[in-house]
């Protein structure tokens, strides 16, 4: 009797008890997959923004939905979600974004278990490769979207996005590598100018060490570590030299690997990057002598400059989201950035730049005409407007659009017609070497001061 | 057996007594453990609902089942759910009411069937999967064309490669040095403050580590090794420690061979806790009247540690070994968050996952798990022997 009694209770709590936790689930589900409806009424005005009757030729897509799964997450993403409300507005497609930081190791995994995204934001065109490579799931650029690629993009742009001869994916947010950071008013104080050349770069670091007998403040500041992806840092200074030292049509083959790794021409470029990075007079100024750029985080590595202990830090332009909270980062700021100058007599301006790529996995109507949404420029200026360091290669982007001083900065590189773009090449090599022996060797290099031949030598080794 | 188990049963039922006189604190906790239960099953049959109405598209479900983004789809779900519930809840009295008999085998597969069914798909297919996934390439799932048979390839390229026999040789210390450290000085400890004045509170000193994450402690510890060049102030407390008795500080993080064992340190530091929680609690059990009779035979101090203490509690610390073995064999943690497995400190369990989820290499990264696999057999079968053995002896 006695447990008939309390069953009667235990089901009466288990009723309150599962109204709360519905309620909680009920909350959860809003904020962990995000859909249009919810941020749709500050977007009913962008319908306008936009031009609808390019999606017309999908048909009736109202009620339909896309998944989009990308290693962005918030505050980042809700810009990127604020992007796509005039397109949801426009089609009535739900995109619904899956944003998290396991991108990465999780995204091989869903596609081979059969469980893709409709469109993933690959962070780097290597990730890809590799995809397309061990799945061969990804599909083809949609035709119609190929059409918006030619209009926005240059050539050069769709190259990265080819695997074995086949157009997968296009550009989405994208950066310039070739930034060193620096502090104007430190600059100012000291009565230095910013190098137009890669001689003036040296003869101002000289002049810093001249500058500072006592060895505490030093040129420059760097930092390579970043967890299992430590030494990437460097491979940047490798591409940025390699680009100026042995040209355009060199940086290619060695990409390509149709040159050999350990090149007699590598080492020269290895030589040039160690005269600062393994230069105990220039570095690391704030943190020590050189090892410390191993294990100093390249988030840390450019904070110094803040407190005067050393003036320059080569670090892409999404570095600007590093700086301490009330930093101005502008011309006329705390800290800013010039271009890492090309060498002396160099009639091209070399811009080393890096880009996160969007794929498809699935062939339906909404699918594609997401995808064209996404390589429109319609896009590309309401993204920019959103902030968050985002900057695209699309031509005709406006730069006044841009957020930031330095994304402006960035944007205008990019459509520089004397500008000599080319991809991040660790990202565009293998995996084996790309995001393998080249980092992994180059923290070496670093970290264990490792012979520059011998690095070179193990890299090539490692070549699939 | 009987006779020493009768003054317990006497306990038992005195307090089965005091029980059943105040019964109302024991019903409450009885509820809470049932409103607990009862969350935990509407939590998870609510996530299969929900993502078995979500699975299959093609069969038009009301709209507040599969996508409930307003109150009054959220409501129907809840009514549904909560209908579900009493539903199955009035399924299962009636059965237990129809008093008819059920044969025995029913009443053993509902018993032993689920745990049965998931260690099958949680333990023994996945390890069935990648054990036949160490013999392939890079993508062993991927259509024929792209996945690749290649023998012992992997694990020939584990035994031969240099940088992989680092990490062998990594693991070898870790497994070596841990268990064998942390138990020394738990043994120690134990002992030394056996029946002292605040046992309580040195125990739980030494206790403390174990309370946090290993990540946890790899952030505090990667703070303690932090290194500042010798001009600048330290921030690392034992870079600190080294300037203050004049010496010049250090990169412990970097350095290798050496800080390997300085992220070994921070295994010790945690377990040497849990070493010394079980050892201290095995001294306390041996029966006083050994200790007795070892002292009337003039035995104290050393020899009384050697023969005495050591063969009473021998089966607290093997357990105690073999349970830090496997927990250092699979160390991961650590090392992924203070070095990422640079500057050749790398292990076979962070090395797997660098493979698997870095670089892609699905099949490496399987050889590596089955490698793993294949060490720790060997300690749990020792350790299953040993249970056995002592067993016995009782």
């Amino acid at each position: 009797m006695s447990v008939r009694g309390r069953s009667k209770t235990t089901a009466l709590t288990s009723v309150v008890a599962l109204s709360l936790l519905l309620a909680a689930c009920g909350g959860d589900d809003t904020s962990g997959e995000s859909d249009g409806e919810t941020t749709g009424s500050e977007g009913t005005a962008g319908s306008s923004e936009i031009d609808c009757s390019l999606y017309e030729q999908f048909g009736d897509l109202s009620g339909t939905s896309v998944s989009t799964y990308a290693s962005i997450v918030t505050p980042e993403s809700e810009a990127y979600e604020a992007a796509f409300v005039p397109f949801e507005d426009c089609t009535g497609v739900d995109v619904r974004g899956e944003w998290s930081k396991e991108f990465e190791a999780q995204i091989v995994v869903r596609v081979q278990s059969g469980n893709p995204p409709d469109i993933a934001l690959f962070p780097q065109p290597g990730l890809l490769q590799t995809v397309v490579n061990d799945t061969g799931k990804v599909l083809p650029v949609f035709p119609e979207t190929e059409a918006v690629v030619d209009e926005n993009f240059s050539e050069d742009w769709k190259a990265y996005g080819t695997v074995n001869g086949t157009y997968y994916g296009f550009p989405n947010s994208s950066n310039s590598k070739s930034f060193v950071w620096y502090s104007p008013g430190a600059f100012a104080d000291a009565g230095y100018e910013v190098p137009e050349t890669w001689e003036d770069l040296l003869a101002l670091s000289d002049q810093i060490v001249a500058d500072n007998p006592d060895g505490d403040v030093k040129p420059w500041c760097a930092g390579i570590s970043s967890g299992d992806a430590t030494g990437w840092p460097v491979t940047d200074w490798i591409e940025d030299k390699m680009l100026r030292d042995q040209g355009a049509e060199y940086y290619d083959q060695w990409v390509a690997h149709e040159v050999p790794f350990n090149a007699p021409e590598s080492v020269e470029v290895w030589d040039a990057v160690g005269s600062i990075l393994r230069n105990e007079d220039y570095v690391n100024g704030g943190f020590g002598n050189v090892q410390t750029i191993a294990s100093t985080t390249f988030q840390d590595g450019g904070l110094p400059i803040l407190d005067g202990a050393c003036y320059m830090y080569k670090m892409a332009s999404f570095y600007a989201a590093n700086w301490p909270e009330g930093t101005t980062v502008a011309e006329d700021g705390d800290v800013f950035a010039f271009y890492f100058p090309a060498n002396e007599g160099a009639d091209e301006k070399p811009v080393l730049v890096g880009s996160e790529f969007i794929a498809a996995f699935d062939d339906r109507p909404e699918v594609r005409a997401f995808t064209t949404y996404l390589a429109s420029a319609d896009y590309a200026n309401l993204r920019a407007k959103e902030g968050f360091g985002f900057v695209s290669a699309n031509q005709n982007l406006d730069v006044a659009n841009v957020e930031s001083p330095i994304s402006k900065l960035a944007a205008e590189q990019f459509q520089d017609p004397a500008a000599l773009i080319r991809f991040d090449g660790a990202d565009l090599m293998p995996g084996e070497v790309g995001s393998g022996a080249f980092w992994r060797e180059a923290t070496a290099w670093i970290a264990e001061g490792k012979d520059t031949k011998a690095v070179l030598d193990a890299i090539e080794s490692s070549w699939p | 057996m009987s006779g020493i188990k009768a003054p317990e049963q006497v306990d038992a039922s005195s307090a089965g007594a005091k029980v059943s006189s105040s019964s109302t604190p024991i019903s409450y906790t009885a509820l809470a453990v049932g409103v607990f239960m009862i969350l935990v099953f509407v939590g998870v049959v609510g996530l299969v609902v929900a993502s078995f109405f979500n699975a299959v598209p093609e069969i038009s479900w009301p709209s507040f089942l599969v996508d409930s983004n307003t109150t009054v789809k959220k409501l129907s779900l809840m009514v549904f759910v909560v209908a579900l519930f009493i539903g199955v809840m009035a399924l299962l009295l009636l059965l237990v009411d129809s008093r008819k008999r059920v044969p025995n085998w029913t009443v053993a597969i509902t018993f032993v069937g689920p745990a049965l069914a998931a260690l099958l798909l949680g333990l023994i297919w996945p390890g069935i999967s990648t054990i036949i996934q160490s013999f392939y390439g890079r993508s062993p799932w991927a259509d024929s064309e792209r996945s690749e048979f290649v023998g012992f390839d992997n694990f020939a390229t584990l035994f031969t490669t240099p940088e992989f026999q680092v990490v062998l040789r990594n693991t070898l210390i870790w497994v070596i040095v841990v268990p064998l450290v942390a138990v020394a000085l738990g043994l120690i400890y134990a002992v030394l403050i056996d029946r002292t004045r605040g046992e309580a509170f040195s125990k739980g000193l030494i206790f403390l580590p174990m309370a946090i994450s290993l990540v946890g402690a790899s952030i505090i510890w990667r703070f303690i090794y932090e290194y500042r060049s010798p001009a600048r102030p330290q921030i690392g407390l034992a870079n600190q420690l080294l300037v203050w008795v004049g010496l010049e500080p250090y990169q412990f993080l970097l350095n290798s061979p050496l800080n390997t064992l300085f992220l070994i340190l921070v295994m010790i530091w945690i377990q040497t806790g849990f070493a010394m929680t079980i050892i201290s609690a095995a001294i306390k059990a041996i029966p006083d009247d050994i200790i007795e009779a070892a002292r009337l035979d003039g035995v104290s101090g050393m020899r009384m540690f050697r023969y005495v203490t050591i063969p009473s509690i021998r089966p607290a610390l093997l357990v105690v070994w073999v349970t830090i073995t496997m927990t250092t064999l699979k160390v991961f943690d650590i090392v992924r968050t203070m070095t990422g497995g640079n500057f050749q400190t790398s292990v076979v369990a962070n090395e797997f996952y660098t493979q698997s989820f870095r670089q892609f290499n699905f099949g490496l990264g399987a050889a590596l798990a089955v490698l793993l696999f294949v060490i720790v057999i060997p300690v749990v079968v020792y350790q299953v022997r040993q249970l056995r053995l002592s067993e016995e002896i009782r």
